[in-house]
């Protein structure tokens, strides 16, 4: 993978340089990032071929199989409708990552107008868009998640809105802050003074210095969605029952965690892995990609 | 820095103006009618246009909004139909000090355990030890809370039975009993930061450890343990306040999550009840009251620095 280098930082990143000579190859540098990838690739897989890969109906109940412990019928066992937990987590693969890859993408979008208005614009507009990206940032994503989810109504299509929405923050605020380096740059004055309209300007200059980290952004806050999602659908106001979602599940099984402890348990890891998973090639792409981010926030 | 100061409180006042302005007009926008909501199914027509009158609903939004924000302020936060108690009492009163408790004692715990680790880690740096942490420190920061706090419950209550699994005490009424209840709701919630502060830790301590100051130290031949805790550690205590005070959205959420694993009756609690039974001038309260908390922390956060870094005192 050929090193991408930033025209306007003046010096290489220290840490990306590892030992001398070229610089190998990514899978083989992080080792981690590449089992990492192989796990969210199998989700991603399991998610795409679930018809063909669950043993089951996901949500086709059985009295005589109820709570039935993990064995060779039911390999994670099933929960307290007798539905099969294994394709319940498959047919849940869909969900999560159709959720939280739609919410993030909203959050990008409307991060981007309202961070690329601020940078902008200048003056009192900027200073006004910037209290409103700070009000957003006010209110922690999933508070704000459930703020929404109290006026749009429980279900899939809200659940996804909500979360997007209250992603839009952090977005706009890091939009803004690339609006503000590219928009003192010489280039950009070059530009002007060659009286380039403004709009051209903006599409040509400013709008790919800010997609690039914007797009690995979004590559980052896909657990997050994933994540804050979820956790409406554990607090009971997210997807409605009887969906295959994860954070539902470990939700029913909450009560039975006596003597059915798989019914939490098995949804839980699936829901575990893919966050550790997608934090681990998360880091790898930050690392790589956004020498701007190492050891901040 | 006093103009400083001003300027940031200035700011977080036109913040709290927009989010409470936000939540009013948004949950104005929520389905149902609460005239109607009020009347039940049958009613007259003047019935209807007394109560509207009364509740003050003919008015224009932005006095409705006056009228909101004023009574806000003074605390006549309306009644609770569902849990049939005043809203500022059953928030204030009761929710918030179980939902501080929480949060308190969680961040108790993360400091208490991630500063050493983070220590350690860096001390011995490449050893299996910092391997270890590293691994800890990766999980501990993408695991779901809720399924940790499901997981500790099934370990420690129901197979080994050391802790209470449900149930809140008041640790200011019994604080044996209620700090018992605790430990595993705030064990759950600090795992997150207990994490974080590890990596922090290290990371910082590792630069911090490269400076010229600490070979002064060390040549000084000031002992090992006094050049790591005194001189190295002291230099963590600003990173720490920043990303605290950043993270700490993230601390009030995972109560709402913790909340409801362990059946805490906190703020949490009283929003998602009150999402599920559409009672809006709950969540209203609710979501103002989680916003103020956390802007203002914000802020002192924000005007501690000085008191933490005093180079930062000379501007």
């Amino acid at each position: 993978m050929a090193a991408v280098t930033d025209m306007d930082s003046p010096t290489p990143a220290p840490a990306a340089a590892t030992g001398p000579g070229r610089r190998s190859s990514l899978f083989l540098r992080r080792p981690f990032f590449t089992i990492a990838l192989l796990a969210t690739l199998a989700y991603v897989g399991a998610a795409v071929f679930a018809p063909w890969v669950a043993p089951y109906d996901p949500v086709q109940q059985s009295i005589d199989a109820m709570m039935a412990p993990p064995g060779p019928a039911h390999w994670l066992g099933t929960d307290s409708y007798g539905q099969d937990i294994l394709s319940r987590i498959i047919y849940g693969a869909r969900y999560a990552l159709v959720i939280g890859l739609c919410s993030v993408l909203i959050g990008a979008a409307g991060g981007l107008v309202i961070g690329l208005a601020a940078g902008l614009a200048g003056g009192w507009v900027e200073w006004a868009l910037m209290r409103v990206i700070d009000s957003i940032l006010a209110l922690p994503s999933l508070i704000m998640a459930v703020a929404f989810i109290a006026i749009l109504g429980q279900g899939v299509d809200k659940v996804v809105i909500a979360v997007g929405l209250s992603m839009i923050g952090p977005f706009a605020r890091t939009v803004r802050a690339d609006v503000m380096q590219v928009r003192v740059q010489l280039y950009i004055e070059a530009a002007r003074l060659m009286s380039i309209p403004r709009w051209q300007v903006i599409a040509r200059h400013v709008l790919p210095n800010v997609v690039f980290p914007l797009a690995v952004q979004v590559t980052i806050r896909i657990s997050e969605a994933i994540l804050v999602s979820s956790s409406l659908s554990f607090l009971g106001i997210g997807v409605t029952p009887p969906t295959p979602d994860w954070g539902l599940m470990i939700a029913e099984g909450r009560g039975f965690v006596a003597f059915a402890p798989w019914m939490s348990a098995m949804p839980g890891l699936a829901l575990a892995l893919l966050l550790i998973a997608l934090s681990i090639l998360g880091d790898g792409i930050r690392e790589e990609y956004d020498p701007k981010l190492r050891g901040g926030s | 820095m006093i103009l400083r100061g001003l300027v940031r409180i200035g700011q977080t006042l036109v913040v709290l103006l927009i989010v409470s302005f936000a939540t009013f007009g948004l949950l104005k926008l929520a389905p149902g009618d609460p005239v109607q909501l009020a009347l039940g199914a049958e009613y007259s027509e003047t019935a209807y246009r007394s109560l509207q009158r009364e509740m003050g609903l003919d008015q224009p939004f932005l006095v409705q909004y006056l009228a909101w924000a004023r009574d806000f302020a003074t605390g006549d936060w309306g009644r609770s139909y569902v849990a049939r108690t005043d809203i500022f009492t059953f928030a204030v009163l009761e929710a918030l000090p179980v939902t501080l408790t929480l949060a308190s004692l969680s961040l108790f715990f993360a400091i208490l355990i991630g500063v050493p680790l983070g220590v350690l880690s860096a001390v011995k740096k490449d050893s299996i030890f910092d391997a270890g942490a590293a691994v800890f420190a990766l999980t501990g920061t993408a695991f779901p809370s809720f399924l940790l706090g499901i997981l500790l419950i099934w370990l420690f209550g129901v197979k080994l039975g050391l802790f209470p699994v449900m149930g809140y005490v008041s640790p200011w009424q019994d604080p044996v009993t209620g700090l018992y209840h605790m430990v595993l709701p705030a064990l759950t919630l600090s795992t997150y930061f207990i994490a974080m502060i590890t990596r922090l830790t290290r990371a910082t301590l590792i630069e911090v450890l490269e400076q010229p100051y600490i070979a002064a130290a060390r040549a000084r031949g000031e002992p090992r343990w006094r050049v790591i805790w005194v001189h190295g550690v002291r230099n963590i205590a600003m990173p720490l306040v920043t990303i605290l005070g950043l993270q700490l959205g993230t601390l009030l959420q995972g109560t709402v999550l913790t909340e409801t694993v362990f059946s805490l009756p906190g703020l949490g609690q009283m929003i998602t009840d009150a999402v599920l039974s559409r009672e809006y001038v709950v969540v209203q309260a609710g979501v103002m009251l989680t916003a103020t908390l956390f802007i203002t922390i914000n802020l002192l956060v924000d005007l501690s620095y000085p008191f933490l870094d005093p180079r930062l005192r000379a501007r």
